[in-house]
């Protein structure tokens, strides 16, 4: 309850009642756990897959969708995350637990990464993360104790039946999308998803606002780099073999940039909308070779054209919902439909 | 004479860079936009020269004549319609429009013409070469394609400098406001800068196809290099271009010289060092830099 130009008002984060929507969350994670023991195998490695492109789609949103930055280069960290995995369960540990410990070095290697390449804007700087992705990709290649050009087997797993690894792999793939989803919404509530927001909206305007524009780049660079090498991390638990030209493919950067467009940039549902969209086209054109990535592409500009923010903000836009808000909604006091909305455009 | 080798190899190779990446220049310096779909335009060019144009009874290394006029049309549509548009938008859309249509290309000529790699046939000549005193060797396509494009640079520089619709693009590319209160239409003038660089990606396009094989996934790794050699150059300058397709030529060919998988790290790390030491580049302004 604030008060506001002398009238009472009610500020609160959302719109509908949010001990329905923790219920629905509760109910939902709870499903999403017990999925090994419920689901055929089949739709489970589907959902490892779902998560992994999940993860990637959420750590593209907050680039673009909020830190106004294009990047085509993040699967230098999908495959640094890969990697990693593969280098500490060389060195001896359980690839399991090689996982947050290959996130870690995927953020901290972006650090000086970010002094290079934010020299740049624009579609120079989506360039040159391409470029640095693909220098990333011929050093590890010629890195023979990682397999070289050709690739390498993961060892640590062969204690395991395939059945134990398919549970431990999911389990794993599934708590790192709902640290990264969960992660990601606390982020934005903070202040410093307040300054994002604002960046979103009008980056002059924001710095004006005494917002330190870069710092804030920097850091949000940092976390999409931790969680594109998580992305990775997790995806090799279910391979089990990691290849250069895999682990560092553009089709990562394209996959993650449609589903995150498709959704909706700039709200934390568009991505999960985006990959269920995509999920359900890849399951229908599967037999169709590359065709999926044709449509996906065709109707990711269609979108960027005619509809900027998506499936999702049409959606909100039409009714008004927000699943999980992040906003601060300013109403007369306890009406339940809201007037304004501060953080948005 | 291993270094002087290097050295004339590296230049041819930078040559075909300079041709390729002249395109990206100048719509980056008219436009103030990057089309992520300049490799692959490149690459279709290449398959209409093997696949469409026998079909008119015309030799595929004379394709060029069909093509490249075909392409400075289709600029300026792509670029009236679908970048237009994007641009009215924001500068962020339109690099997420031309990546979709550069993942849409890619993958429609993978459905229409499988992975395999295809050549531009021009006989025997693709294996003759010149070597003076026997001590190296020239490649005549290589030589052809620098020649060629010293003659496209110089003739996009005396067009801008020299005549009315040149100086109109410069005008344009300084300050689009002021060129509008004078009477020009910019949408128009973007037009032509984009015929331009559609018309001499084409040429690109067909000569690499001359020189080595291509695929539809080629467009990317091309767009890279002549990426790179801009911003080595000096974004915003065409013979900087030049320049900067050299050096990346003799890096990577440097980078060869230590095993294969070297190359191309060669021309990254020049890169990567340029962007470090002088991020304006060897001849550059200050326009791309945050």
């Amino acid at each position: 309850m604030t008060k506001l130009d002398g009238v009472r008002v009610d500020v609160r984060r959302s719109t509908n009642s949010p001990a329905l929507t923790l219920a629905g969350v509760g109910v939902l994670v709870a499903l999403l756990t017990a999925a090994p023991w419920i689901f055929p195998q089949g739709f489970v490695s589907i959902l490892v897959n779902f998560f992994v492109l999940l993860i990637m789609a959420t750590m593209w949103n907050l680039l673009a969708g909020y830190a106004g930055m294009i990047s085509i280069g993040q699967q230098a960290f999908v495959g640094l995350g890969g990697y990693g995995v593969l280098y500490f369960a060389l060195k001896g540990m359980s690839p399991f637990a090689a996982v947050p410990v290959a996130v870690v070095v995927g953020g901290v290697i972006a650090i000086p990464i970010t002094y290079l390449l934010f020299r740049l804007r624009g579609g120079y700087f989506a360039i040159a993360t391409w470029v640095v992705a693909d220098t990333a990709m011929i050093i590890i290649g010629t890195v023979n104790f990682l397999g070289g050009g050709t690739g390498k087997l993961v060892p640590g797993f062969t204690s395991l039946s395939p059945s134990e690894l398919n549970h431990y792999a999911y389990l794993e793939t599934w708590g790192m999308a709902f640290v990264v989803l969960l992660g990601t919404y606390l982020l934005l509530r903070s202040r410093m998803g307040l300054a994002l927001a604002a960046i979103r909206d009008n980056e002059v305007a924001a710095r004006s606002m005494g917002i330190n524009v870069v710092r804030a780049r920097r850091v949000i660079f940092i976390v999409a780099a931790a969680g594109c090498a998580g992305a990775g991390a997790v995806l090799t638990l279910s391979q089990t073999y990691v290849q250069p030209t895999n682990e560092f493919s553009l089709q990562w950067a394209a996959e993650m940039l449609f589903v995150s467009m498709i959704g909706g940039l700039g709200t934390i549902e568009g991505p999960i909308l985006g990959c269920i969209i995509f999920f359900a086209l890849q399951q229908t054109l599967s037999q169709q070779g590359a065709w999926y990535l044709v449509i996906l592409g065709s109707v990711a500009m269609a979108i960027a054209l005619w509809q900027p923010r998506g499936l999702w903000g049409a959606v909100r836009d039409r009714f008004g919902i927000e699943l999980l808000p992040i906003g601060h909604w300013v109403g007369p006091l306890r009406e339940p439909k809201a007037l304004t909305e501060t953080s948005e455009e | 004479m291993t270094w002087f080798n290097i050295l004339i190899e590296g230049a041819l190779v930078g040559g075909f860079y300079a041709l390729f990446a002249c395109g990206l220049s100048l719509m980056f310096g008219v436009m103030k936009i990057i089309n992520l779909a300049h490799g692959d335009m490149a690459v279709v060019a290449a398959y209409i020269a093997v696949f469409l144009v026998p079909h008119l009874h015309i030799s595929e290394v004379l394709s060029f004549i069909v093509v490249v006029p075909i392409f400075g049309l289709v600029g300026y549509v792509v670029q009236r319609t679908l970048i237009q548009k994007s641009i009215d938008r924001d500068p962020f859309t339109t690099l997420l429009v031309t990546f979709g249509l550069s993942v849409v290309i890619e993958n429609l000529l993978l459905e229409g013409y499988s992975a395999n790699g295809q050549t531009v046939n021009i006989g025997s000549a693709a294996y003759n070469s010149w070597h003076p005193g026997g001590i190296f060797y020239l490649s005549y396509v290589s030589l052809v394609v620098l020649a060629t494009s010293v003659v496209v640079l110089g003739a996009l520089q005396f067009f801008l400098s020299k005549t009315g619709l040149g100086r109109q693009i410069r005008a344009v590319a300084d300050d689009q406001e002021a060129a509008e209160l004078s009477g020009t239409n910019y949408r128009h003038i973007f037009g032509v800068a984009a015929a331009i660089a559609f018309a001499t990606v084409a040429l690109a396009g067909i000569a690499y196809g001359m020189m080595t094989q291509f695929s539809p996934s080629s467009g990317g790794i091309n767009l890279l290099y002549a990426f790179e050699a801009v911003v080595v150059g000096g974004i915003g300058s065409l013979w900087g271009t030049l320049v900067g397709g050299v050096a990346l030529g003799i890096a990577q060919e440097f980078g060869a010289h230590f095993g294969p998988q070297y190359q191309v790290l060669g021309g990254n790390i020049l890169f990567l060092l340029v962007l470090a030491i002088r991020p304006q580049g060897l001849f550059g302004k200050k326009t791309a830099l945050s």
